[in-house]
């Protein structure tokens, strides 16, 4: 993707988000209040993350791959399980893929 | 918040709590501003991993800081540069942090009535309704209390994001092939943190979310050797969506009305049991 694409995306994807809060503030609420939009907004976000962590996670350049991510995503999910705050779950998955990067060579 | 007419009963006792509310605003004002501080402080650490992802994932030190000054959504901006990183293109990058950013439409409605912003405050306000600031605001009682929580940590919070922006994407050049793989792990795991609070227990719609996010995964990871990276992102969430649309048509007409109050009341019961459950 060439720099200016890449400029264009940046800047197409922050007018967009700056858009839908201003549709919040703005909007009557009745609208969103329908429960089919009320449920979209609830559910895509779990669909779009999960969609996000399996895609980073387990693949590289369209293939699928098992590699340190893997570890790193599994330490991450325990330090969550065992409530530690957002900073130290990334620190605990850089650290385990870095070193299962240098272990695997 | 002036329901009582000019009866003097009402009179008297908005004016006592007008005056409680006036003789306490320091502490109560204080509170308030501290909170804020806190979290803008705290959630800015985490601009750091967003300013070295952007990096990693092949944009320059300015186009990072423009996504963080002028997008300020954080999952948007993680799920744009997520995708560019995983080889995506334009419409399926713009996409996805589109599809995130429609939480924040959720809480501007929620925010509108609070804050009662009009003309250009609202349109300057709305730039700051994200997830932290929605959730200081929402807990203050009144307009006064409401605005100084959206002002403090959406202030905050947008100073600390660009600032640690900058410095983790400028730290991140200078990164070796060790550290590219640390970070190469951080952004699943980031992705997997902002998730993690929609399938514990408690949560709304908790089945819900648990069924969308397997399928999520799923469905991605099957059509990753098929469709355009960063597409099936996009496919995935959305054929989800409609999976869970078309099953509730399923249900039969008559059943169809009280559905929802059914629904929500058996959600909240698992809530309620899971907890006593956990103690």
């Amino acid at each position: 993707m060439s720099a200016s694409t890449v400029w264009l995306v940046v800047v197409g994807a922050a007018v967009g988000s700056y858009l839908l809060k201003l549709a919040g503030l703005s909007v009557p609420p009745q609208v969103l209040h329908r429960p089919l939009v009320r449920r979209a907004v609830e559910l895509i976000p779990a669909a779009l993350l999960a969609a996000l962590v399996a895609v980073n996670v387990a693949t590289t350049e369209g293939a699928l791959v098992v590699d340190f991510r893997l570890a790193a995503l599994a330490a991450a999910a325990i330090a969550l399980a065992l409530r530690a705050p957002f900073i130290v779950v990334l620190v605990v998955a850089g650290g385990v893929g870095a070193l299962g990067y240098v272990v695997a060579g | 918040m002036s329901r009582g007419g000019p009866d003097a009963v009402t009179e008297w006792l908005r004016r006592i709590r007008a005056e409680r509310v006036s003789r306490r605003p320091t502490s109560e004002r204080d509170r308030v501003v501290r909170d804020g501080i806190g979290l803008g402080a705290a959630v800015g650490l985490y601009g750091v991993a967003f300013g070295a992802t952007a990096t990693a994932a092949g944009l320059s030190v300015w186009q990072a800081s423009v996504l963080s000054l002028l997008m300020f959504t954080g999952a948007s901006q993680f799920a744009l540069v997520g995708v560019l990183a995983a080889g995506g293109g334009p419409f399926a990058a713009v996409g996805s942090a589109l599809l995130l950013g429609t939480r924040n439409t959720i809480y501007g409605v929620r925010l509108a009535e609070l804050l009662s912003y009009r003309g250009w405050r609202r349109v300057a306000a709305a730039h700051w309704v994200i997830d932290e600031t929605t959730a200081l605001t929402v807990r203050e009682n009144g307009t006064q209390l409401a605005r100084l929580a959206f002002l403090s940590s959406g202030c905050t919070l947008f100073l600390f994001w660009n600032l640690t922006t900058v410095a983790g994407a400028v730290g991140a050049q200078s990164f070796g092939p060790v550290l590219q793989a640390a970070l190469d792990s951080v952004v699943p795991a980031a992705f997997l943190a902002l998730l993690w609070p929609r399938l514990v227990r408690g949560a709304d719609l908790l089945r819900e979310q648990r069924i969308v996010t397997v399928g999520g995964a799923g469905i991605a990871l099957g059509l990753t050797p098929v469709l355009a990276p960063g597409l099936q992102i996009i496919v995935a969430a959305l054929a989800v969506l409609l999976a869970i649309e078309l099953l509730r048509l399923r249900v039969p007409p008559e059943t169809r009305t009280p559905r929802r109050r059914v629904r929500s009341e058996r959600v909240h019961g698992v809530a309620r049991r899971g907890r006593r459950r956990g103690g």
